[in-house]
């Protein structure tokens, strides 16, 4: 045995690389293992590198899941402009599963003009999970996003009522992802795991990924809410005595228009966002989640009731 | 006064060999394609491993403002001080609760140097599992002791499963030396027990610092603390370490390995097979053998997830279509024809148990080799591990978190290689059939025992 660490050279795949094969192989495996699986597309940019790693996966062949889009209602135009013409370019089917319509059905209380419909879409997604009898979800969530995400395997169980049990995980070794569930009970797969926000940006500048325009600088009607932006728009009204600012702004991460903020920001390109990230000292969603500043388990509680 | 010195003088055994550092490094400076370092922080419980890795990552400052505020404000909450390092990766309510770590936790960290993917694993001997789950992936495992106690049962555990799982670089980080006045004995007699215990354990190379995790000593910084120790500290050692060595093995003896997941149709007729290479490299002409029919054939395309190219590495997903018309589905092992294994249905392996039943001579279960879905019998116990001197001692069953060889008889042959040769094909876990829970970890052959 030697004594302290000898360095070998360099003859390894760099690590954007490791990462882009080793998504592609858990897309494959899923694809492979799982009788009906399916793509959760928000059109954010997470699910923009997810969809476009899923069609290298397949190419020349067409991705052979469908893509599910869980709709809270509170979208930005350009979000959606965005969904419908990517899902076209990839060939794709989409599947709408629709906040609203869970609430006209019942399912779920409406929260009340303004309220975030974030939360609801757990109910939403298992419904739509149930319905299409998808066995298995492919998520653009990382690991580095939020300290129980940071906990979750790649490929991670959830029982017949779509709850994720934390405490009582299955070993995951090496790379030998099993995907076999019962009847009722599905997985949630996460091939991004173990990307860093930085590496989605530097992936979509290497590969030339197309994002919605609101990742990028533009001028916005904001409000100032909780320490957050938020932008004014249908869903968004202020409140009296709120000043309404002309703002120079960009998203850091899409969601619900309700619960999420925009960042003061000059980067108008990859690049310049690139560089952003790298001297930021907020996180993603410490700058712009609403719905994780209730309490250091937010994230946890909504995982286990189904959350994305 | 020479008590310590003669203290100083073994601690080179540890420190002073160390190469310096010939990083060739173009293009690494602060490129986003830097070198990927995985490490699992693995030791006994309560001895310090959440709180160092907190503490490597706020010294490297990759903590945002956002998490510090939170860190801060939840640590006066729960009584633990101005900033309790350990909640930092320890994400779950009933963690917090408890303060121990249950499931690992995977935290992200980037120097200009290098990347680095940690595994945070529990310490508790019922949550192992886990930390196998942590280990198994890992280049190197950091193995955290507490000096003011010493190695425990649990250390030497933690030691032996990592090393078993094929991690050959272990970095100690003998942690809280503030507690034991900084007495380079404390660090001598853990270094060195560990030391012995590795080199039996097959482990390349061994590094260990004496460090105190809540003070930042010898963590990213250099302590004043200690004069007589010269080595490297944690963050050093984690730059000097050699990256990426799970998926290349270092002395590529075993030749390429593709098991096949995915079969797809080319548009001009023909068929290509995906996968994840593991093994070697693999060039176009490439003479190899599909297993396990054993049918030979050359490499006629290789395609990357960019178009075609004339060679694959390890870790890369690509895509191959064969000189001669095959068949060939999922579940098959495309191998370089020199040195390919020959499929067997009998298979014996080091298997790491985890199951709430006993794994016993006869039972029954489902389990998954490369792509390959299959069942199998257990037709023996060999015995088990004794962690504490590294003895098999003869048993017919293994309980919850034990160690032993089994064989096993699978219903379809595995194109199988040692563990040791290649982790990939080395490797199978071991599935309950009527609840799809993974109970074990399988390594195809005898546990790495020296002496």
């Amino acid at each position: 045995m030697e004594t302290g660490f000898r360095v070998a050279p360099a003859r390894r795949l760099g690590h954007l690389d490791v990462l882009e094969s080793h998504a592609v192989f858990v897309i494959r495996e899923v694809a492979a293992e799982c009788e009906r699986p399916v793509l959760l597309f928000s059109a954010g940019k997470d699910s923009a590198v997810l969809a476009h790693l899923a069609y290298k996966a397949f190419s020349p062949s067409p991705i052979p899941f469908p893509l599910l889009h869980v709709d809270t209602g509170d979208n930005f135009d350009e979000v959606i402009d965005f969904r419908d013409r990517r899902v076209s370019q990839l060939g794709a089917d989409l599947v709408i599963a629709s906040v609203q319509q869970s609430i006209d059905a019942g399912r779920v209380a409406d929260p009340g003009a303004g309220a975030s419909r974030n939360r609801l879409q757990s109910v939403t997604l298992l419904d739509a999970i149930a319905l299409h009898g998808f066995d298995a979800c492919l998520g653009g969530a990382r690991r580095d996003e939020d300290k129980a995400r940071a906990k979750e395997r790649v490929l991670s169980f959830r029982d017949t009522f779509g709850q994720w049990d934390p405490r009582r995980q299955r070993p995951e070794l090496w790379q030998l992802y099993h995907g076999k569930v019962n009847q009722g009970e599905h997985l949630r797969a996460f091939p991004l795991s173990d990307w860093t926000e930085l590496d989605i940006w530097s992936y979509i500048q290497r590969e030339s990924i197309e994002l919605p325009s609101i990742y990028f600088a533009h001028r916005r009607r904001v409000v100032e809410r909780d320490g957050m932006l938020l932008a004014v728009s249908p869903s968004v009204s202020p409140r009296p005595g709120e000043p309404v600012e002309d703002a120079l702004v960009r998203f850091r991460t899409v969601g619900d228009a309700t619960c999420t903020g925009a960042v003061r920001s000059q980067a108008r390109n990859v690049a310049e966002v690139i560089a952003e990230v790298r001297s930021t000292r907020v996180s993603e969603r410490g700058a712009t989640r609403a719905d994780d500043k209730v309490s250091e388990s937010s994230m946890e509680d909504r995982k286990r009731e189904g959350y994305f | 006064m020479s008590q310590l010195l003669k203290g100083a003088d073994r601690c080179e055994a540890y420190t002073g060999r160390l190469a310096p550092d010939p990083l060739p490094a173009p293009e690494r400076g602060h490129s986003p394609e830097s070198e990927l370092l995985r490490f699992a922080a693995v030791g006994s419980v309560d001895d310090g491993k959440s709180t160092l890795i907190g503490r490597l990552l706020y010294d490297t400052k990759q903590l945002f403002d956002d998490h510090i505020e939170a860190l801060s404000s939840v640590s006066r909450r729960r009584g633990a001080g101005e900033m309790d390092l350990s909640l930092l990766t320890d994400g779950l309510r009933a963690e917090r609760e408890q303060g121990i770590t249950i499931d690992v936790a995977y935290r992200y960290a980037a120097t200009p140097r290098r990347k680095f993917i940690i595994a945070d694993c529990p310490g508790h001997l019922q949550y192992t599992r886990n930390m196998a789950t942590g280990a198994s992936n890992a280049d190197l495992a950091l193995v955290v002791v507490d000096a003011s106690v010493g190695v425990r049962d649990q250390t030497r555990r933690h030691l032996c499963i990592a090393a078993i799982l094929g991690v050959r670089h272990v970095l100690v980080a003998v942690n809280k030396m503030d507690l034991v006045g900084w007495d380079p004995s404390a660090y001598q007699v853990i270094a060195e027990d560990l030391a012995n215990l590795s080199s039996l354990l097959g482990v390349k190379s061994l590094q260990a610092v004496p460090v105190s995790a809540l003070d930042g000593d010898n963590v990213a910084e250099r302590s004043q603390n200690c004069p007589w120790y010269s080595g490297p500290t944690v963050l050093d050692a984690l730059h000097q370490a050699d990256a990426g060595v799970w998926s290349h093995e270092e002395d590529g003896s075993g030749g390429a390995r593709l098991p096949v997941q995915i079969v797809a149709r080319r548009p001009g007729g023909g068929r290509c097979y995906s996968g994840l290479l593991s093994g070697d490299r693999l060039a176009v002409g490439d003479e190899v053998v599909v297993l396990s029919s054993g049918l030979r054939s050359r490499i006629a395309e290789i395609w990357g997830l960019d178009g075609p190219k004339e060679r694959a590495v390890p870790a890369e997903s690509v895509s191959v279509t064969l000189a001669d018309d095959l068949d060939v589905s999922r579940g098959d092992l495309i191998a370089a024809r020199d040195g390919a294994p020959h499929p067997v249905r009998d298979v014996e392996a080091t298997v790491c148990w985890f199951g709430q039943d006993p794994l016993r001579t006869g039972g029954r279960y489902r389990i998954k080799h490369t792509t390959l879905l299959t069942r199998a019998e257990v037709i023996a116990v060999d015995g088990r591990l004794d962690v504490s001197d590294l003895r098999l001692v003869a048993s017919d069953q293994l309980a919850d978190n034990e160690i032993g060889v089994v064989r096993f008889l699978t219903a379809a042959p595995l194109a199988v290689d040692p563990y040791r040769r290649n982790r990939v094909t080395g490797s199978f876990i071991v599935v309950d059939e009527v609840t799809n829970v993974t109970v074990g970890a399988a390594l195809v052959g005898l546990p790495y025992v020296a002496g």
